[in-house]
């Protein structure tokens, strides 16, 4: 038996490594100054994808993004890393959506691709820390799902039944679940291979149409026309037949109706002495901020 | 009708703090709405739950109890959530920012199309004005009063958003466990239980997921994952002296960690140790007492947000990372934080 896997990935700002220049003077994040990753915990879904590929020969990854045309680079990372081609949803109409108008533009891409055994994604993106749009997607597909997985222990191909090992809250669980089903995977799984460097050859120059300059599109038409797998399938809201009423900010029940900078100057240490007027000053500070509750 | 709702965690048939955590903090929510608290009971073997519930200010208890909602799967919870809430209509809904409510929250959202906040730090009732598209698609001014203000950390910490969702109900939140405070309000109040027909709400064909195997160990403390911890060196002097930076953790919701040389010493236990060796730790705040700062103490606590350093010496390598040094002893400045958070946090 072969699997139809479909992985989901995001392109994050490297919220692990912020410096001194993250953050504007006016208080918002400086996207700029952050270098866009690969989410770290979708590599980690990859690795259990490429494993039962492996396993079951013949299956293919499919890898969906949604984002700016720039994403597509996360595309290219899962292909180097043993992916089959690669899906960028993008539009300008899908900016600002929450994770519930996220998951619903991603659902319908899944739709469309249609066909699939199992949909693997991190257990959550390092940018917002949410952990929501794999279940949402589930609920939206009317699948089941199996979250914080650590590890894919058997899937039986006659009885499509899938059995994997998950954290919960202080200690850890096996279940046993039906395809198709979501299954969203920890940080602490197994990491993801490194790139090939034959893949890197064959698809170094692969591209979303969104990510070539006019001059690039002539050239690229023919080279695509020859060699097909250089084209990163690009999608637009109309593309995946979403409803102008569910996608981006429209879509988005949440609203963020005030940010506030809490990042301290990076190391710029300040020194205080042991007195009443210091210490009462210091935990009156952090509780204005928010730091201590 | 329009209750305040906290979905209830139960472990067995012990109900998770985290949910008389959010108990406590719903009772104040519905009372600022002027709306009754309710809450939500899942599992098996359920008899008598309502006790350890009610005297947080609940003033109705739905209670589920069948075979097969116990271990927690994702579809039959969600399934007995999206159809009571569909006749109870709740304007807020509280779950634990746990595995399990982290795994149902976003599938009862999705399901029910509202906006869900993970992780949230702090709740609170607020008005607000925002700009909105009336029918002929001209945008407006429109006044929201009493709504859920959901306050939560972002972009790694770096950020503090407020987010509401003012056209959808319920307005959904989670809040991770040790972050709002476990008080019961009343031993002896009067609430009412429902105990329902759970095929009424959970059809057989929604038990798709077995748990073959569950490992479960109580923790004895969560350093991992406390969002601030008080640390202790070999400065503390002794075991006793450890006993202060419990009294300031407990005040701040903390967790209590040690440097190896406090831990060699015998002045805190070996799962305390923060370090290579030890436990990483990424707290928002650490609390550095009397810790001189060692490379190996450092790999284990250099990601946290701010580094308080107290310390008596002025040249200890620690100062050099810490966001804020208070040079002094921790005998003198410790208690002094801790009469100061005292007065001044609500």
């Amino acid at each position: 038996m072969s699997l139809k896997i479909v992985v989901l990935a995001k392109q994050v700002p490297d919220t692990r490594n912020v410096g001194p220049d993250a953050m504007t003077p006016e208080g918002t994040v400086n996207r700029a100054a952050l270098p866009a990753v690969f989410n770290p915990e979708d590599l980690n879904a990859l690795e259990q994808a490429l494993r039962l590929k492996e396993q079951f020969p013949g299956s293919t990854i499919s890898v969906v993004t949604m984002g700016l045309p720039k994403s597509a680079e996360v595309i290219r990372e899962a292909l180097y890393r043993g992916a089959d081609e690669g899906y960028v949803i993008t539009d300008r109409c899908l900016g600002g959506a929450d994770t519930l108008a996220t998951s619903y533009t991603l659902s319908q891409a899944i739709k469309k691709i249609g066909g699939f055994d199992i949909i693997l994604g991190g257990r959550q993106a390092i940018d917002g820390d949410t952990a929501q749009v794999g279940p949402q997607i589930a609920e939206k597909l009317g699948l089941t799902q199996v979250t914080y997985a650590e590890e894919i222990l058997e899937l039986n191909p006659d009885t499509r039944k899938i059995i994997i090992k998950r954290h919960v809250d202080g200690g850890v669980e096996t279940v046993e679940a039906p395809l198709p089903l979501v299954v969203t995977v920890n940080g602490s799984a197994a990491p993801c291979r490194p790139r090939n460097a034959k893949r890197v050859l064959k698809y170094k120059n692969a591209t979303a149409p969104a990510e070539r300059t006019p001059e690039q599109a002539e050239a690229m038409a023919e080279l695509v026309a020859k060699k097909p797998y250089l084209n990163i399938n690009q999608w637009g809201a109309a593309d995946i037949d979403a409803d102008p009423e569910q996608i981006g900010k429209t879509g988005s029940p949440t609203n963020v109706k005030a940010v506030k900078n809490i990042v301290f100057k990076a190391k710029e240490s300040r020194t205080m002495t042991a007195s009443d007027a210091d210490i009462e000053g210091l935990i009156v500070e952090l509780l204005d901020s928010n730091t201590i509750g | 009708m329009n209750s305040v709702f906290v979905y209830c965690e139960i472990e067995g048939k012990t109900v998770a703090d985290v949910s008389l955590e959010l108990l406590t903090k719903g009772r104040k929510l519905a009372n600022t709405l002027g709306v009754q608290l309710e809450c939500i009971c899942a599992g098996a073997g359920l008899e008598g739950v309502e006790k350890q519930v009610i005297p947080f200010g609940v003033d109705r208890v739905h209670i589920f109890d069948a075979e097969g909602l116990f271990p927690y799967t994702s579809n039959p919870h969600t399934a007995l959530v999206v159809n009571l809430f569909k006749e109870e209509k709740p304007q807020i809904c509280l779950m634990g920012a746990t595995v399990i409510g982290r795994d149902l929250g976003p599938r009862v959202s999705s399901s029910l199309h509202s906006g869900l906040t993970a992780d949230c730090t702090q709740l609170e009732i607020g008005d607000f004005e925002m700009n909105v598209k009336n029918a002929d698609g001209e945008m407006v001014k429109k006044q929201y009063t009493q709504q859920l203000y959901q306050i939560r950390p972002a972009f790694g910490g770096n950020i503090v958003a407020t987010i509401v969702n003012p056209e959808h109900r319920p307005q959904m939140a989670t809040v991770r466990e040790g972050v709002m405070k476990k008080e019961v309000l009343d031993a002896n109040y009067k609430g009412e239980v429902i105990r329902h027909d759970v095929a009424k709400y959970v059809p057989e064909t929604e038990y798709v997921v077995k748990v073959l195997d569950r490992h479960i160990e109580k923790a004895k403390h969560n350093l991992k994952g406390a969002s601030i911890v008080v640390s202790g060196g070999y400065g503390m002097g002794s075991r006793e002296g450890f006993d202060m930076l419990f009294e300031l953790a407990k005040e701040l919701h903390a967790e209590v960690g040690a440097s190896r040389a406090a831990v060699d010493a015998g002045f805190a236990d070996h799962d305390r140790q923060i370090g290579q060796t030890g436990v990483t730790v990424r707290p928002k705040v650490y609390i550095a007492c009397g810790i001189s700062g060692q490379i190996q103490h450092i790999a284990g606590m250099q990601d946290a947000g701010i580094i308080i350093s107290i310390n008596n010496d002025p040249n200890a390598p620690i100062n050099t990372i810490a966001d804020y040094v208070i040079n002094g002893t921790v005998e003198e400045v410790v208690p002094k934080m801790i009469k100061y958070y005292k007065k001044n946090s609500k």
